[in-house]
C-alpha cells in the first residue's frame, strides 16, 4: 500500500514541464495518470462502506463457520457429563446432513419431531415455497405489468394501488392473512368451507403461499414494467406493420427483449423466498410442515449456538450456490445491468 | 356491431368500424383487468381497517362495511396493563430506523458516487461484492451476533439492532444510488469547475441540489426496509427495545388464549398507515427507487 504522492500524480505539472513533443505518449500517460488518481479517490470513497460491510456481515460470516466447528455445551449423551464445547470437526454437519444425534453408544438417526430429524425436510418446505410463489409470481407479476404498461384513464391509480401490499410490513402481513384465514375468518365465511387454515399441512402452505404472493407480486410487477418501458416503441410498430399478431409479438418481441430483467426480477424473489423466514414463523410458528430453513436455524439458536452456525453456514452455501446456478447459466447478470448494462442493453 | 351490419356497405368501412369494435373491446378489457388488479391489492388492506375499527364482539362479521365502529381496539393495542408496548415499540422502529437509514447514506453516498463517477479497477469486483451482500440471508450472521451480543451484554440494546439493519440496509443504497448517479448530468460539475469553481464548490453548488431527489428516494426506501425488518429484532431485543414488528408479531388480548384479532389489525393499522401515505406521496420516485438499481 502506497499511501504517499507518487511524482506521477500531478498531472497538470509534468505535463507543462514536458511540453508538446510527444503528444501521443504524453496523452496516453495522462489517462493512465488518471485512472490512477481516480483509483485513489475511488478507494477513499468505497473503503468506508467495504469497511463497514466487512464488519456487519464478513466478520460474522467468519465467526459461524469457526463456531461450526466447535461442539455445543451441553450433556454428553454417552457420558452424562457436562462438556463445554471443544473442537467438533465436521460433526456438526454430519448432524445435519445425515441427520444423526449424539445417542448414549455414539450416533444413531434423529429421533422424528428434534430439530436435528428435520434439515431435509426444512430444506424441501423451503425449495416448495420458494419454487411455487416464484413460479406464481413471476406470472401474475407478467400479466400486472403489461396491463400497467398500457395507457388508460386512472393508470396512476392501479399503480398506487400496487404499491400498498409492498408497502406494508411483512409481519403485518402475516397478522393480517392469518386474521383472513382464521377458522371464523373470511375465507371460510366466502366459501362456505371450514377448513382449519394453519392446523394442516396443505392448507398451512396454501395460506403461506397466498399471503407471499399477495405481498410481493407487486414488486415483481414493477420489475418487469421497468423491463418492459426499455423496449422501444418502434420496434412493435414495426412488427404490427408486418402483420405480427398480438400473440407473435408477445412472443417474438416482448418476451426476448424483457428477459434480462425477468431474470434478474427472478433471481431477487428466489433469493429472497429462499430465506423466508417472517411469513410461515408468524402465521403458522413453523408447525404442520412449514419449517423453512431460516425458521429451523433460529429455532436451533435457542438449543446451541455451534451447531446452528452449521446450519445457517449450509443455508448460505444452499443460496450461494442458488445465485452462482442463475447468474452463470441462466443469464441473470445482476452486476452487469449494475455496472451500466453495456451488453445487456445494447442488443 | 349493429351499425357494422346495418348501414355501412363498402370493405373499408367494414374493417375500420371492426377494428374500432376490437380496440373498445381491448380497453374494456383493460378496464377489467386494472380493476381486479387494484380489488386484490386493496382488499385485504381494507379489511384489517374496517376490522381495526369493529367492536371486538363482531370480529368476524362478514360485512365488507364499517359496522359496529368503536376506538377500543387502538386502546387495547396500546395499553400498557396487557403488555402491548405499541407506543414505545414505534418509538424504537422510528429511532432504530432512522440511525440506519443515516448511516447507510452517510456511507452510501460516496461509495455510489464512486462507483457511477469514477473508473477504477476492480469497480466490476466491487458492485459484485455489494450486491451479493444485498442478498445475503439473515440467518446465516444471526447466529454468531447472538453470541457475540450475549458475550458483551448488547442483547436488548438499540445498536444490536442497528448494526445488522446497516448490514441490510448499506447495499441497498449503494446500489440504488449508484444507478441514480450514473444518470445525473456530470457535465455540468466539469462545467462549474470552467467557470471558476472549486471542487468543492461545484459539488455543494450543482451536484448536490441535482442529487438530492435521488438521495431524498434512497432514504425512503432503506427506512421502509429497516421499519420491516423482523428476523434479528425478534431475537436481539428484549421488552423495552422491540419494534413494531415484533410487537405486533407478539400482541396479547384481553382474554387469554385468544387471539386478539381487532386489536391486532388496529396495531397494524398503525404501523401501516404512515408507510402507506409516504409510499403514495412519494409513488413516481418510489418506483423509480425500486426499480433503479435492478434493470437500469
Amino acid at each position: 500500500m502506497s499511501t504517499q504522492v507518487e511524482p506521477g500524480a500531478l498531472p497538470g505539472r509534468k505535463a507543462s514541464r514536458k511540453g508538446g513533443d510527444n503528444k501521443g505518449v504524453n496523452k496516453e500517460v495522462g489517462a493512465d495518470r488518471k485512472e490512477k488518481t481516480q483509483g485513489r479517490a475511488a478507494t477513499l470513497l468505497i473503503a468506508p462502506t467495504l469497511i463497514v460491510l466487512a464488519i456487519v456481515i464478513l466478520y460474522p460470516v467468519i465467526n459461524a463457520v469457526i463456531m461450526s466447528f466447535q461442539h455445543d455445551q451441553g450433556l454428553d449423551a454417552a457420558t452424562g457429563l457436562f462438556v463445554t464445547g471443544g473442537f467438533a470437526g465436521v460433526s456438526n454437519y454430519v448432524h445435519w446432513l445425515f441427520q444423526q444425534c449424539p445417542t448414549s453408544g455414539g450416533t444413531g438417526s434423529c429421533p422424528p419431531g428434534t430439530l436435528g430429524a428435520q434439515f431435509w425436510s426444512a430444506t424441501g418446505v423451503t425449495f416448495f415455497f420458494t419454487v411455487v410463489t416464484v413460479f406464481f409470481e413471476t406470472l401474475f407479476g407478467f400479466w400486472m405489468a403489461l396491463i400497467m404498461a398500457r395507457t388508460f384513464k386512472g393508470r396512476s391509480v392501479l399503480r398506487a394501488a400496487v404499491l400498498v401490499p409492498w408497502a406494508i410490513p411483512t409481519a403485518v402481513t402475516a397478522k393480517l392473512w392469518f386474521f383472513i384465514f382464521a377458522f371464523d375468518g373470511i375465507v371460510n365465511t366466502l366459501f362456505h368451507s371450514s377448513i382449519l387454515w394453519t392446523g394442516s399441512e396443505g392448507p398451512a402452505r396454501a395460506a403461506i403461499i397466498i399471503a407471499d404472493v399477495w405481498k410481493t407480486t407487486p414488486f415483481m410487477a414493477l420489475l418487469i414494467l421497468a423491463g418492459l418501458q426499455m423496449i422501444p416503441a418502434e420496434v412493435y410498430e414495426a412488427a404490427k406493420v408486418d402483420g405480427a399478431s398480438a400473440w407473435q409479438r408477445f412472443r417474438l418481441i416482448t418476451l426476448p427483449l424483457v428477459k434480462p430483467a425477468l431474470m434478474v426480477a427472478i433471481l431477487f424473489r428466489v433469493l429472497d423466498a429462499l430465506r423466508m423466514y417472517d411469513l410461515p414463523a408468524i402465521m403458522t410458528g413453523g408447525a404442520n410442515g412449514t419449517t423453512t430453513l431460516s425458521i429451523l436455524v433460529v429455532d436451533q439458536i435457542r438449543v446451541g449456538f455451534n451447531s446452528a452456525a452449521a446450519l445457517s453456514t449450509i443455508t448460505f452455501v444452499i443460496i450461494f450456490i442458488v445465485a452462482f446456478i442463475f447468474v452463470r447459466f441462466l443469464g441473470a447478470n445482476a452486476v452487469e445491468s449494475a455496472s451500466g448494462g453495456a451488453k445487456g442493453k445494447q442488443k | 356491431m349493429s351499425t357494422a351490419t346495418t348501414t355501412l356497405n363498402t370493405g373499408t368501412a367494414k374493417a375500420k368500424s371492426v377494428a374500432r369494435t376490437r380496440e373498445n373491446w381491448a380497453s374494456t378489457r383493460t378496464y377489467i383487468s386494472a380493476a381486479i388488479i387494484v380489488i386484490w391489492c386493496l382488499l385485504p388492506f381494507y379489511w384489517m381497517i374496517v376490522t381495526a375499527f369493529r367492536d371486538v364482539g363482531y370480529t368476524f362479521d362478514s360485512t365488507p362495511f364499517f359496522t359496529h365502529v368503536t376506538w377500543d381496539n387502538f386502546k387495547t393495542a396500546f395499553s400498557a396493563e396487557l403488555g402491548n408496548h405499541l407506543g414505545r415499540a414505534l418509538l424504537n422502529s422510528l429511532f432504530i430506523s432512522s440511525v440506519t437509514t443515516i448511516v447507510a447514506l452517510l456511507f452510501g453516498v460516496f461509495a455510489a458516487y464512486a462507483l457511477a463517477r469514477l473508473n477504477f479497477r476492480g469497480k466490476f469486483l466491487v458492485l459484485g461484492l455489494i450486491l451479493g451482500a444485498s442478498m445475503f440471508p439473515g440467518v446465516a450472521i444471526v447466529t454468531p451476533l447472538f453470541q457475540l451480543f450475549g458475550n458483551i451484554g448488547w442483547i436488548g440494546t438499540y445498536q444490536a439492532m442497528i448494526i445488522p439493519n446497516i448490514s441490510f440496509v448499506l447495499p441497498l443504497t449503494v446500489y440504488t444510488l449508484t444507478s441514480f448517479f450514473r444518470e445525473m448530468p456530470w457535465e455540468l460539475e466539469e462545467a462549474a469547475r470552467i467557470d471558476g469553481c472549486t471542487q468543492g464548490q461545484a459539488f455543494r453548488k450543482i451536484i448536490m441540489p441535482l442529487a438530492a431527489p435521488a438521495v431524498f428516494t434512497t432514504a425512503i426506501l432503506a427506512f421502509i426496509a429497516s421499519w420491516n425488518e423482523y428476523l434479528i429484532a425478534s431475537i436481539l431485543s428484549n421488552d423495552a427495545t422491540q419494534t413494531v414488528t415484533v410487537a405486533i408479531a407478539r400482541f396479547a388480548g384481553s382474554q387469554p388464549h385468544q387471539e386478539p384479532y381487532t386489536a391486532v389489525m388496529a396495531a397494524g393499522t398503525v404501523v401501516t398507515i404512515p408507510l402507506v401515505v409516504l409510499v403514495l406521496v412519494f409513488q413516481r420516485k418510489i418506483v423509480a427507487g425500486l426499480t433503479a438499481g435492478a434493470v437500469k
